[in-house]
């Protein structure tokens, strides 16, 4: 059914936001009241929920559900990423508003039983504070704080279903610009918001319309960034699965902005489920007439098509991209000319990445003024973090620009894990850096997070404590950057490989303070010598954690030693007099090298030892295996 | 030219897609994409192939499949085993979890076992990042790989049964 103008949307819209009524209710409804209504369960679909099961819950939900004859009164649905990755599988129930957290297949009878049938809560799922053990069936502190834009539909409508997308104001933004808008109208809001691109440089989403706009040619291209390579980021790819349509329909609006009638969503062939949902959005787009020609009756044509990476890092970097898409191997080249001038094909292209194209519709029906008033002076809006490492609630928050980093670590992400020290937080990436504890209360925006040496970068942080090695992280990067480098330009091809060799020297005690000075001075030229960004940005792990670390570095190359027990080569396990011959490390030792008979201190032969740290996880008396 | 897997197998299936393609050159890597999906790899007369039919030089092809880490020119065992290596896994373990894996299937990453059961490799970042340090077989993800054992009980799951 092709939807022929905005009269027939609107009314698509009256018809299907019954689809959605039942999780639009705010006031919670008792769960004893809610008994009769149709009601929701939300089965968390995100990466994390679905590789521990989700699935195969919801399968479960619906089987159970038929089984007591409940199946027209609960309907389970499975929605995007929730959020918050830590606590899952999650299942949401609407209008209840509850929230059941780390539910798994045996789970299911009870919630049907107790909660659907009889009315009452299941207690031992609902969220518990850890330290005041208190309960919260909903209003979750997780989610205090956060302001949902670019994931406003994510884990609330169904993404395989045009209908409850539109129920959402979907495709909303699009009519407007189409029938009362101007390109140069929208270019102007975009300019207004003060939007940034979330991929990581953080350049104005607007200018970068207007240039691509002003550049004359018979055709352009607007071009999706779904690369997300950042190691430990999962953003983009949440809001794909969530909500695969509004990307499809920021596309539309800013290819109707620019001039183009024809856009390419590179997506990473690591995401199979995001390309399958994105298959299916397209499919349903074009179905409806929001996609192809004349779309909503209007004369603007405007067709997308999928094209996959291959698992290349550097194809985040928009030349490399667009070389890719061309079929070619994925070596940026150099800027200027710039895609706006000169892109795909040789026409000027625009590209923009998943989260910066997330928070178009929204800002084209509620207003520049709406938008900007979220942020910082420089820095508009929210920004999306993929919070992991050695953080009590690992998952997905986005929060207003200008939150510091002591609320995303120790409010939202509940403090650090095993009640262990905050060392460091990793933001950027491969590109990014490591920021100290004394900054922890610097509110996060672009200007301030490259101010002390890392970046925004696409939006992963991993959190770090006191058991990581600083110099082991910058060659973890490092490693990676080598890796990824696709050869193009020297300063990175030989200069990532040399750094990496000078960090594992250090890490395996061998290096000097020579070496020390000469890396640092490296780092410096491929900064300033490098194609492109990955090139430029290579060094920043290392820069960072000699700025703020570098005791720890000297600690590796003057005390050959490693403070925080990582780097194996600087380690020694030795047992000491208190060990009372219990033979508990004797048994675990893999290598078999621990000597010693019952109720005799054991001996740790040196020559054969690997270092792994077994005997000392095993052993029972404290200090009785000393590492050093 | 001398690899024992034989591209007629399937030629006929990948030259009707390559056929239903309106740009050829430019669809280089969806090319490559299908052919590894219906090959399981990429050896050299499967390539050749491509570049007679895509009319350009195989050198170009090589070189887009030498470039993309994705595209593999060696055949894999029967299960694909994964490490994710994101930053995420690699300060909640993936090292150990790789050590463990390299240690229980006799291999190195990159290798396959000699029954041709099981190849490991690593990757990054698999966005589930909450379960970290996790481990892939075959697609599905297994979280919270901390202990021998519950890699031991993983991988038996995709042994045959004796």
């Amino acid at each position: 059914m092709k939807l022929k103008n905005t009269e027939a949307l609107n009314e698509l819209k009256a018809q299907s936001l019954k689809l959605i009524e039942t999780r639009r209710v705010t006031d919670l409804v008792t769960t004893k009241n809610a008994r009769g209504l149709v009601r929701h369960v939300m089965v968390c679909g995100g990466p994390g929920c679905h590789s521990s099961g989700s699935p195969g819950i919801a399968e479960r939900l619906e089987e159970e559900l038929n089984r007591v004859g409940l199946s027209e009164q609960v309907k389970v649905f499975q929605p995007g990423c929730f959020g918050f990755c830590e606590k899952g599988p999650m299942i949401e129930i609407h209008p209840d508003n509850i929230t059941y957290c780390e539910v798994s297949e045996d789970d299911v009878t009870t919630i049907v039983e107790e909660h659907f049938i009889q009315g009452n809560l299941v207690d031992h799922l609902l969220f518990m504070d850890p330290i005041t053990k208190e309960r919260f069936p909903t209003n979750i502190p997780f989610y205090d704080g956060q302001l949902r834009i670019a994931l406003r539909n994510v884990g609330y409508i169904a993404p395989e279903n045009i209908l409850e997308y539109i129920a959402a104001d979907g495709y909303q933004a699009l009519a407007k610009v189409l029938f009362s808008m101007t390109p140069l109208d929208v270019i102007d809001v975009i300019k207004e918001s003060g939007l940034r691109g979330r991929g990581g440089a953080g350049f104005p989403t607007g200018l970068k319309w207007e240039f691509t706009r002003k550049s004359p040619a018979d055709q352009r291209y607007i071009i999706c960034n779904a690369d997300e390579g950042d190691p430990g980021a999962f953003m983009d790819r949440s809001v794909l699965e969530g909500d695969p349509h509004s990307v499809l329909e920021a596309m539309i609006i800013a290819g109707s902005a620019i001039g183009a009638s024809e856009g390419f969503i590179y997506v990473r062939a690591e995401y199979p489920a995001a390309i399958r949902r994105l298959l299916i959005a397209i499919a349903q787009a074009r179905e409806y007439g929001l996609l192809g020609k004349a779309i909503l009756g209007s004369d603007f044509s405007f067709d997308i098509e999928l094209k996959y990476g291959a698992g290349a890092f550097v194809c985040g970097e928009e030349t490399a991209l667009i070389h890719s898409i061309e079929g070619a191997r994925g070596e940026p080249s150099v800027k200027p000319p710039f895609p706006a001038q000169k892109g795909l094909w040789g026409k000027p292209t625009c590209v923009n990445n998943v989260e910066t194209l997330a928070n178009i519709p929204p800002i084209i029906l509620k207003g520049a003024e709406w938008f900007n008033a979220v942020g910082t002076e420089k820095s508009k809006g929210t920004k999306v973090f993929a919070l992991a490492g050695k953080v009590n609630n690992v998952g997905l928050v986005e929060v207003p620009m200008g939150t510091t980093l002591r609320q995303i670590i120790f409010e939202i992400g509940g403090g650090i894990k095993q009640r262990k020290t905050f060392k460091a937080a990793q933001t950027g990436g491969p590109s990014g850096g490591c920021i100290p504890t004394k900054y922890l209360d610097s509110p996060i925006d672009y200007e301030s997070l490259t101010a002390i040496g890392s970046m925004m970068g696409s939006g992963g942080l991993i959190v770090l404590d006191e058991d990581d090695c600083m110099v082991n992280i910058a060659k973890y990067f490092q490693e990676f950057t080598m890796d990824e480098s696709c050869g193009r330009c020297t300063a990175c091809r030989v200069g990532t490989k040399r750094l990496y060799e000078i960090l594992t020297k250090i890490t395996e005690g061998k290096g000097t303070l020579e070496d020390l000075e000469n890396m640092e001075k490296l780092c410096h030229i491929i900064k300033d010598t490098a194609l492109c960004g990955l090139g430029q940005s290579a060094p920043n792990p290392i820069l960072s954690t000699l700025k703020y670390f570098r005791e720890e570095y000297l600690a590796h190359i003057v005390d050959k030693t490693c403070p925080a027990g990582v780097c194996k080569s600087l380690l020694k396990y030795e047992i000491t007099d208190k060990c009372v011959g219990c033979t508990l490390c004797v048994k675990k030792c893999p290598m078999n090298c621990i000597s010693g008979v019952t109720k005799k201190r054991h001996v740790i032969d040196q020559e054969r030892c690997l270092k792994c740290g077994a005997c000392m996880e095993q052993c029972r008396v404290v200090g009785a295996i000393i590492r050093h | 030219m001398c690899d024992t897997a034989s591209p007629n197998k399937f030629v006929q299936k990948l030259d009707d897609y390559i056929d239903s393609l309106t740009y050829k050159k430019e669809n280089l890597i969806g090319v490559l994409h299908y052919a590894q999906e219906i090959y399981g790899y990429l050896p050299d007369n499967v390539q050749w192939h491509i570049a007679q039919k895509l009319d350009i030089p195989s050198a170009t092809v090589y070189g887009v499949v030498t470039f993309y880490s994705f595209f593999t020119m060696i055949p894999r065992g029967e299960h694909v085993v994964n490490v994710c290596t994101g930053t995420a896994c690699f300060v909640r373990g993936a090292e150990k979890l790789k050590g463990e894996l390299e240690n229980q299937l006799k291999i190195k990453a990159g290798e396959t076992t000699t029954d041709n059961l099981f190849t490991l490799e690593t990757l990054r970042c698999v966005g589930a990042c909450g379960l970290a340090p996790v481990m892939i077989v075959d697609g599905k993800v297994h979280g919270r790989m901390n202990e021998a054992q519950h890699i031991n009980e993983v991988l038996a799951k995709y042994r045959p049964e004796i």
